[in-house]
């Protein structure tokens, strides 16, 4: 094959750690490039995972078929109850409906979906077709509340409006009309809401079980296995912790500006940063030292019992490359810590929606030689795989037959992952499924190793 | 809170107004499909991002391949001045990194709504502009999400290829198959087929090799495989084209067009799933051929009959609900009430308004025998039938898995997709052969089902 170039609008969002190339600076956060095959999906999509996994409210896509089909039981986010958010709701919009306005089909579907499931709340999002024919769905929402008695919630998030981040605002906007509208009776002073945690796999379970432990109450998770009361309540909490900083940090910053209450940026993924996450918590409720007691004795149970397990893997795979490709960047600073204590090196990082701070961050941390890439394509992935010599690339669904496809092992880090990845007993599994697929005979068949293509 | 009002003021209509839990895509999908079939095609959708990202993502679920479809990712200008930009743009660059020979170009509801006229905006257009390839061929199909489903957009790309590309002239020992969107495996077994007939074939599309492919050195931006633009120009020459489809009407059809243009015959079958439409098939490929069915065929009838002697007892009285696209519930069905097995339940997402009629066509007695037939459904509608047909066997793609679950209903995955189980793409249904497997399929089913529920623990069933 002849070599490849990258697209002349895209040389910018490249990046390799090279000496002659420390000035450069990235171009991120832009809209995908046309016809460039981005892994990226729509502003419809950011507000679709963020707020999916509420489970007791009404999901309901308004446009045609498409948007509801594919989004439909999409992720691996558990709840401890109601199962609403596995359902799919369409308003299922036909040719008449173009013409003359949805906007009395809505109105129907909204009104007989709460009669037959009675959600806590609804979601309705609107889809690309809602922001060329003019449907004023603030106005349909507005008076399906009235008829119906509960928050009925417009997300504007208009495929073609932006880029995935702009689904996340629009997400975040949505919780904001409910936050604060709940009593904060009773909660405690050291309290926290989880901000983008999801509850893959049942990964918030875990992490507010350290929390716990510590003797913090967690007020509502946003918003794996979340709950609209939860979320109504929310304000009441002492401190918000946020990961994905990508999707809800301003969530965070709203609830900071109109509420007074701080936040910490966190991660769970690999020993060092979840320990940092709990560290961070304990110090910010410094007036209470037995939470910091708590922590510590929490970190040294849990790192002591996973230390000894993990040298196993480590000694298998030290030396072994990996690079990642993920949603948001700052899922890649935890990967490559949690990556370096396994011993595997990061030959490329890359992501959809990184934005300047996180790539500067990136070519802090990386090594030289290292590819650093915004909102990539099959084409340039499998190019930096190959040229890289990766053992392993982590990303999700649409990154695995990549992989797969050229000998290469493969770790899902996205939402369909059904293994908690989080936590210390993350760490443990990250570092199994990292083993299980680097090591597994099946590649001496590849043609990349030698094998007959 | 507000309280629930205790009387509305905006009256409700009886009918269910939502869809909940679609038993059907979109038209796009279906269109992306299709292309993958073409060689060195890249399919393009002309609308936002995330369309073609959810569908890549969606055959990927089911095909686990690497499934490039290009976006021509509108943006908000894009909306308000129009898409022609962007599409140029976008098949510029598709071309240069992909280097295809054709673009096939599907518009999404955002591209179809705001207007965009593609052919007009494609007419004269090359996109050779500072490259050293030649302008690829682009195929426009109109599949707006609003209109039809999945399906539809699979036979709209197809029929906007043969459009393009079929030429006229004087005809050729040569037959052209349209197969509908079935699995890779089976595409295979026909192209088998046609070769053991030693019959010359053009089949559109062909993806058993796009999308279940071996292992890369390197990327393929283009798998290979596909049905070559040549054969696909031949088209037009052929003796007669069989289509898999008893719904498609000939204006919506690929054969149709070839019939009506050029002149070729048109011969529309169902499915060929099940002995009698099997037998079907063969007897027209020997008419065609004017060759008798290859002795390996009359092989697999005769274990399949075999089979069906064997397997009876098990399957016999055993009610079914069978959902999916027309097509496919047509030809299950048929196959069914070959074996004894009642379809009390033939259900659909899509919605020909054709499928009662081929159905009772094929079923003389579908009232008597007490099968309903509903199309335009969802799977909150089949999951209320399942509380009163009470089924024994659910047939049907992945998404019935929770229906299933939740009513302890033994459950056969056929058709598209299957992202529950693995090898959806190597699933065979066509044929002697593939009916085999699916027979097979249902009675171990049956089987376990009755070894796992009956407290004895038999070993012998």
């Amino acid at each position: 094959m002849d070599k490849l170039e990258i697209l002349e609008g895209r040389k910018q969002q490249v990046y390799e750690k090279t000496k002659e190339a420390e000035a450069f600076d990235i171009k991120c956060e832009t809209t995908s490039l046309s016809g460039s095959v981005s892994q990226r999906a729509c502003v419809f999509c950011g507000s679709r995972v963020v707020l999916y996994p509420v489970a007791d409210a009404l999901h309901l896509v308004h446009g045609p078929i498409g948007c509801a089909a594919y989004t439909w039981d999409i992720r691996g986010a558990l709840s401890s109850g109601p199962e609403l958010h596995r359902l799919s709701f369409s308003t299922d919009l036909k040719e008449m409906d173009v013409i003359y306005g949805g906007e009395k089909k809505l109105l129907a579907s909204i009104i007989e979906l709460v009669d037959q499931y009675s959600p806590k709340a609804a979601f309705i999002y609107s889809t690309c077709i809602i922001g060329l024919i003019g449907d004023d769905i603030d106005a349909v929402c507005k008076k399906a509340a009235k008829e119906t008695g509960i928050p009925v919630l417009p997300v504007h998030s208009e495929g073609f409006k932006g880029t995935k981040k702009d689904g996340y605002k629009a997400a975040c906007d949505a919780l904001m009309k409910i936050v604060g509208t709940g009593s904060i009776e009773g909660i405690s002073k050291y309290s926290i809401n989880i901000l983008g945690e999801f509850n893959l796999a049942g990964e918030a379970w875990i992490i507010k079980d350290y929390y716990e432990q510590m003797g913090i109450e967690v007020v509502s998770t946003m918003t794996g296995d979340g709950r609209i009361d939860d979320i109504c309540r929310s304000h009441g909490a002492s401190l918000n912790i946020v990961q994905c900083s990508g999707s809800m940090i301003r969530q965070a910053k709203m609830m900071e500006e109109k509420y007074g209450i701080p936040y910490l940026r966190v991660s769970y993924f690999g020993i060092e940063d979840m320990s940092k996450a709990l560290y961070d918590v304990a110090k910010h409720f410094s007036d209470n030292p037995a939470i910091l007691d708590a922590a510590k004795k929490l970190v040294s149970r849990e790192v002591s019992e996973l230390y000894p397990q993990l040298l196993k893997f480590r000694n298998a795979l030290s030396g072994k490359k990996a690079a990642i490709y993920v949603g948001g960047a700052f899922k890649a600073f935890s990967l490559i810590k949690a990556l370096a204590s396994i011993g595997v090196d990061v030959v490329m990082a890359g992501s959809q929606t990184g934005n300047s701070d996180d790539y500067a961050g990136l070519k802090e941390m990386c090594d030289e030689g290292t590819v650093i890439v915004d909102d990539s394509n099959p084409v340039e992935l499998s190019k930096f795989i190959l040229e890289k010599e990766a053992d392993l690339l982590i990303g999700g669904v649409k990154e695995r037959p990549i992989a797969y496809k050229l000998g290469v092992g493969f770790c899902d880090h996205n939402h369909e992952r059904k293994i908690p990845l989080a936590g210390f007993v993350g760490m443990l599994n990250f570092a199994k499924e990292v083993y299980q697929s680097v090591m597994s005979p099946v590649w001496q068949f590849a043609p990349r190793k030698g094998g007959f293509s | 809170m507000a309280v629930r009002p205790k009387k509305r003021r905006v009256l409700m209509k009886t009918a269910k107004t939502a869809t909940q839990n679609a038993c059907k895509l979109c038209n796009p999908l279906g269109a992306c499909l299709a292309f993958k079939g073409i060689e060195r095609c890249v399919p393009f959708l002309h609308g936002s991002q995330g369309c073609a990202t959810y569908i890549r993502r969606y055959f990927i679920g089911h095909f686990k391949e690497p499934v490039d479809i290009a976006s021509s990712n509108f943006n908000e200008d894009t909306a308000v001045f129009g898409g022609s930009h962007n599409l140029k743009l976008g098949l510029q660059n598709v071309t240069r990194q992909y280097k295809p020979e054709i673009i096939g170009i599907a518009t999404t509801c955002l591209s179809e709504t705001i207007g965009d006229d593609v052919d007009m905006i494609l007419r004269g257009y090359t996109c050779t502009a500072g490259l050293d390839q030649p302008s690829p061929l682009m195929i426009h199909a109109s599949t707006p999400s609003y209109h039809g489903s999945h399906i539809d957009g699979f036979h709209a790309a197809m029929r906007a290829t043969v459009e393009k590309l079929a030429e006229g002239g004087p005809k050729q020992n040569l037959l052209n198959l349209f197969p509908n969107m079935v699995s890779p495996s089976d595409l295979r077994h026909m192209k088998e087929i046609l070769k053991d007939f030693n019959i010359p074939y053009v089949m559109l599309p062909d993806y058993s090799e796009t999308l279940d492919g071996g292992p890369w050195e390197e990327y393929h931006r283009i798998p290979k495989g596909g049905t070559p633009l040549n054969a696909i120009c031949k088209t037009g020459r052929a003796a007669g084209s069989i289509e898999f489809t008893s719904i498609l009407p000939a204006e919506k059809s690929p054969a149709g067009y070839l019939d009506e243009k050029f002149g070729v015959p048109r011969y529309q079958r169902c499915l060929p799933i099940g002995i009698r439409q099997s037998d079907g098939l063969f007897a027209l490929l020997e008419k065609l051929s004017e060759a008798p069915m290859p002795e390996k065929y009359a092989d697999e009838r005769r274990r399949l009959v075999d089979a069906y002697a064997d397997g009876h007892k098990y399957v016999f009285g055993k009610k079914a609900i069978v959902y999916g696209e027309e097509d496919l519930v047509i030809a299950i069905t048929g196959f069914l009430r070959e074996i004894g097995i009642i379809p009390v339940l033939c259900a659909s997402g899509g919605k020909s308004r054709l499928m009662k009629k081929r159905l009772a066509e094929l079923v003389p007695d579908l009232d008597g025998l007490g099968i309903k037939v509903r199309d335009g459904v969802d799977f909150v509608d089949i999951e209320e039938e399942v509380k009163t047909l009470k089924p024994d066997l659910l047939i049907g793609n992945s998404k019935g898995f929770t229906m299933s679950r939740k009513n302890s209903i033994p459950f056969i995955r056929i058709g598209f997709p299957i992202h529950d189980r693995f090898g959806g793409q190597r699933l065979h249904h066509l044929g002697y052969r593939g009916t085999q497997e699916l027979f097979d399929r249902i009675v171990n089913t049956i089987i376990e089902y009755r070894q796992n529920s009956s407290p004895v623990g038999y070993t012998y069933m």
